[in-house]
């Protein structure tokens, strides 16, 4: 009786932990888009800002988020899956350049994200930004300061690990029979990996982009001081223009902001807006893991 | 009267500290079938892996000995393993065609080996399909994908595609053990017509197959070869003791 | 090749060179190896940027006040009551001698750059938020992994992963805006934004974290001690904890570490819900700063390589050292379940 009773009391606490979890889970979400659909409209997707940021769109943030994204994946995505394909097919798994390798890898994956700006800020902007204005810009001052390259190229750092694990997972799932059946024909170990092996990862690469993006798309810290910009009356035109970004808007809105409570209605669609967006990438990338999982069975 | 193909002196194989083959000497004639067989675990893929060097896949695997083919010996240092392959076929247990058309499938050889005029695949695939008698069912669904088809039509195909490459031996390992019957009454039918051209070197736990199929039979009981001869000598009248026990059922 | 009509003849009997096979295999491994270098650069960067603090010297007006006596002073020194008494002595000191003052004030006539309040804060919102995070997330893990029903075990994880996909920004919008506000007419405090709401908020990108990986180690503890024990009459409560719970302690400890990693390193939370005010008080409704937080809010307003910078890119170093020690520790503890699915947030 007495050791039912504990039975009970404390699987009901297991149980409390997850409601709990979850609860908070829906509060963020219900909040959130109870404060930020009535002014989720299509205008404000698409304008600008507008009367010091009182009133207005979010249009150059959503811009600036998809094109930091995108020179971000360009150059976070190849990185990865070469290092993937390293891991999973040239390393050895006792040899210490690939146990080095992999704790690297997971070494950038809990560095906190702060420390990437810095190091953004460090080397991209710090030396091999204004020794660029050195040697090509006669000292004038273009790269040598935070731009939406070094702010991308931070991030992907940052995301770099994240590919890395994703893309590996599913190059280990194609089965050993296949790439045995092309050496066996006569294909070079580099032909069997750009024939067999990079074709049936196409969904792991995919999975691992995804991820990145929604990884990316969501950070703040690194992009503080490495290229995001309070205000801009324009998108960029070139890398080295600094961005406006979702996350930072809703940091500086909701922190510096001159009036916070006017503009709380922004602030909460810009909110909904990011995790709308995070969400369904998250959302993607689990069904296709899913089903690269399930392939592998 | 027979050229030899094959021929392997005093073979070991460890993985690890663990001896898979002990001592293996054994000569393989050419454009005959010869079959291995052997309880499991005896050694016979093993061993045939060692034929194409398929076993360099795995780690921590050491081998002694030679494996001539047309004389020279494949463990060589200056061998050249991918061509070594492009000159042996292989055909898996569990048929392992790639997530690709049929037409690809096949066109992966020639493809690798530089050919990229269609002319000339389509040529390749049509003349494997025909070797591999599986031509007429194929005809039609060339670009359908080579995973919609059936277990034996699989097998046939992976077959084809071994062809492609102009290998002079094939290599075999258990190519039927996963098809019903008449897939694979087909797949040693096919067997029968390919040994006009091709070396054939078979896997089977399956002795009435190795009966049917084979000019030659080894057998090889714990990674030793214990015997080669003659199919029709080893099934009726076998030199060593554990080889009849094994062909009459008393163990494996 | 011919494929009409004999076999082909091909030579096996010497190596072919083949450039792209060479080339590939030499260009994935270098590829490879940037991840070590991004890494030492990493340090060689944020280090070299720190270094110059130990150099450099800094003019300081030195009021009334002496430094020294600072450094080892009794009392806490508040923003408002360290305000420098301007005083005609010019003094030339090193900055670095003033790193250990009570107080971080680092823009002012006499600029003082203490790093114990920015570590004490730290260390209490890390307190707070992993008081939330462990038992919440383990003991969920724990339900996941060892009372729910399969069907509901696939529904349960995915969704709580689901809060690792929430950007730390909104999860600090929602500490600034709700949080906040709730647990003042709780708790009826004065300062709005302070540790407590920090903590709680920060443990909520920590819980994934722990969950995750707690349920992995629990889940690859073997069926056949499960079977044991309930076959041995233990109640699954029993065998969760005095079984599978002591199996898995590795896991869980690692989960733990590295869920201390993604708090101690958390900056956007920190920065929009601790309140920023570098005090030193062991009162959790008080406001805090922390390291990252620091880093966070001043560097984007510093002068590009003065003492100032240097000084947050030596916290930024310590940081640094501090969560590479920790992945160091959860490495060794527990490898494997560690890159599977530690992959999704910091």
């Amino acid at each position: 009786m007495n050791r039912n009773r504990k039975d009970i009391i404390i699987e009901s606490l297991t149980g409390i932990s997850v409601l709990l979890i979850i609860f908070i889970i829906v509060s963020i979400l219900a909040i959130t888009i109870k404060g930020g659909w009535p002014n989720l409209t299509w205008k404000f997707l698409s304008e600008f800002p507008r009367d010091g940021m009182t009133k207005g769109g979010i249009f150059p943030a959503i811009v600036g988020t998809a094109f930091m994204t995108l020179i971000m994946t360009i150059a976070a995505v190849p990185f990865g899956v070469i290092t993937a394909l390293y891991l999973a097919e040239y390393a050895k798994e006792n040899s210490v350049f690939a146990k080095t390798i992999r704790f690297a890898v997971k070494t950038l994956a809990v560095v906190p994200s702060i420390i990437f700006g810095l190091f953004g800020l460090g080397f991209f902007i710090g030396f091999i930004g204004q020794n660029m204005d050195k040697i090509f810009n006669g000292g004038v001052l273009k790269w040598g300061q935070p731009s939406i390259l070094w702010a991308s190229l931070t991030m992907a750092l940052l995301t770099l690990p994240v590919v890395i694990v994703s893309v590996e997972e599913a190059i280990r799932t194609i089965p050993v029979e296949m790439r045995e059946a092309s050496l066996a024909l006569g294909a070079t170990k580099w032909q069997t990996i750009k024939r067999v092996v990079l074709p049936g990862s196409v969904t792991g690469i995919l999975t691992g982009t995804i991820l990145a993006i929604s990884r990316g798309a969501g950070e703040v810290a690194p992009i503080l001081f490495t290229g995001a910009a309070y205000y801009l009356a324009d998108l960029p035109h070139s890398l080295s223009d600094q961005f406006m970004s979702l996350g930072y808007h809703i940091y500086i809105m909701s922190t510096q902001s001159s009036n916070v409570d006017a503009t709380l209605p922004i602030q909460f669609a810009t909110t909904l807006v990011l995790l709308l967006l995070t969400f369904s990438l998250n959302a993607v990338a689990v069904v296709l893991r899913y089903r690269i999982r399930q392939k592998a069975k | 009267m027979e050229n030899l193909k094959v021929r392997a002196i005093n073979l070991s194989l460890f993985y690890g500290d663990n001896q898979a083959l002990k001592n293996i000497s054994l000569d393989i004639p050419e454009k005959r079938v010869t079959a291995l067989i052997g309880p499991s675990g005896c050694g016979k893929s093993t061993f045939l892996r060692t034929l194409n060097r398929m076993n360099d896949l795995i780690d921590n695997v050491r081998i002694e000995g030679e494996v001539l083919i047309d004389g020279v010996n494949i463990y060589d240092r200056d061998i050249d393993v991918v061509n070594l392959r492009k000159k042996i076929g292989m055909i898996f247990q569990k048929s392992n065609p790639f997530a690709k058309s049929v037409y690809e499938n096949i066109a992966f050889g020639p493809r690798i080996n530089g050919i990229t005029q269609k002319s000339r695949l389509d040529e390749i695939v049509e003349f494997s399909l025909k070797q591999a008698a599986i031509w007429d069912e194929m005809q039609g669904r060339l670009h359908n994908s080579a995973l919609s088809l059936s277990g034996g039509q699989q097998q046939r195909i992976c077959i084809a595609r071994s062809l492609a490459v102009n290998p002079e031996i094939i290599l075999m390992d258990e190519p039927a053990s996963a098809l019903d019957p008449i897939s694979t009454g087909k797949i040693e039918e096919l067997i029968h017509d390919l040994k006009q051209k091709y070396t054939i070197i078979i896997v089977t736990h399956n002795m009435q197959q190795a009966a049917r199929t084979s000019d030659l039979t080894a057998f090889f009981y714990l990674g030793e070869l214990v015997e080669i001869n003659k199919t029709e000598i080893i099934f009726s009248n076998p030199g060593k003791k554990q080889t009849e026990d094994y062909i009459s059922g008393r163990f494996g | 090749m011919n494929n009409s009509g004999e076999p082909g003849k091909i030579s096996f009997a010497t190596k072919k060179f083949r450039f792209s096979d060479w080339f590939a295999e030499r260009f994935i491994k270098v590829v490879a190896f940037m991840s070590i270098a991004f890494v030492a650069l990493i340090f060689i960067f944020v280090f070299r940027e720190a270094f110059p603090v130990f150099r450099m010297d800094v003019i300081q007006k030195v009021g009334s006040e002496n430094l020294v006596q600072e450094r080892y002073g009794e009392e806490p020194l508040t923003p408002a009551t360290a305000n420098p008494v301007s005083g005609s002595d010019i003094k030339v000191s090193k900055p670095s001698s003033t790193l250990l003052a009570r107080v971080w004030m680092p823009v002012s006539d006499n600029p003082r750059y203490g790093l114990i309040p920015l570590f004490l804060g730290t260390l209490k919102v890390t307190l707070i938020a992993l008081l939330f995070a462990a038992p919440i997330a383990i003991l969920a893990a724990i339900y996941t992994s060892m009372f729910a029903k399969p069907r509901i075990r696939e529904v349960i994880k995915p969704v709580i992963e689901l809060l690792a996909g929430f950007p730390s920004v909104v999860i600090g919008f929602f500490a600034l805006m709700v949080l906040a506000t709730v647990f003042q007419d709780i708790f009826g405090y004065a300062s709005r934004l302070n540790s407590f709401v920090g903590g709680f908020a920060m443990s909520l990108a920590a819980i994934p974290v722990i969950y995750t990986i707690t349920e992995d180690a629990l889940t690859a503890v073997p069926k056949t001690y499960i079977e044991a024990s309930l076959g041995l009459g233990a109640s699954r409560r029993q065998t969760a904890f005095n079984v599978v719970l002591p199996a898995a302690a590795p896991g869980i400890f690692a989960a733990v570490i590295l869920g201390l990693g993604r708090i101690f390193g958390e900056t956007m939370i920190a920065l929009m819900a601790t309140g920023n005010a570098a005090l030193t008080s062991i009162n959790p409704f008080e406001s805090v700063r922390t390291l990252s937080a620091t880093i966070g809010a001043e560097m984007a307003e510093v002068v590009f390589g003065d003492t100032h910078y240097s000084v947050l890119f030596l916290i930024g170093s310590l940081l640094f050292i501090f969560t590479f020690i920790l992945n160091a520790v959860s490495e060794f503890y527990f490898k494997n379940l560690v890159i599977r699915r530690y992959q999704s947030k910091k």
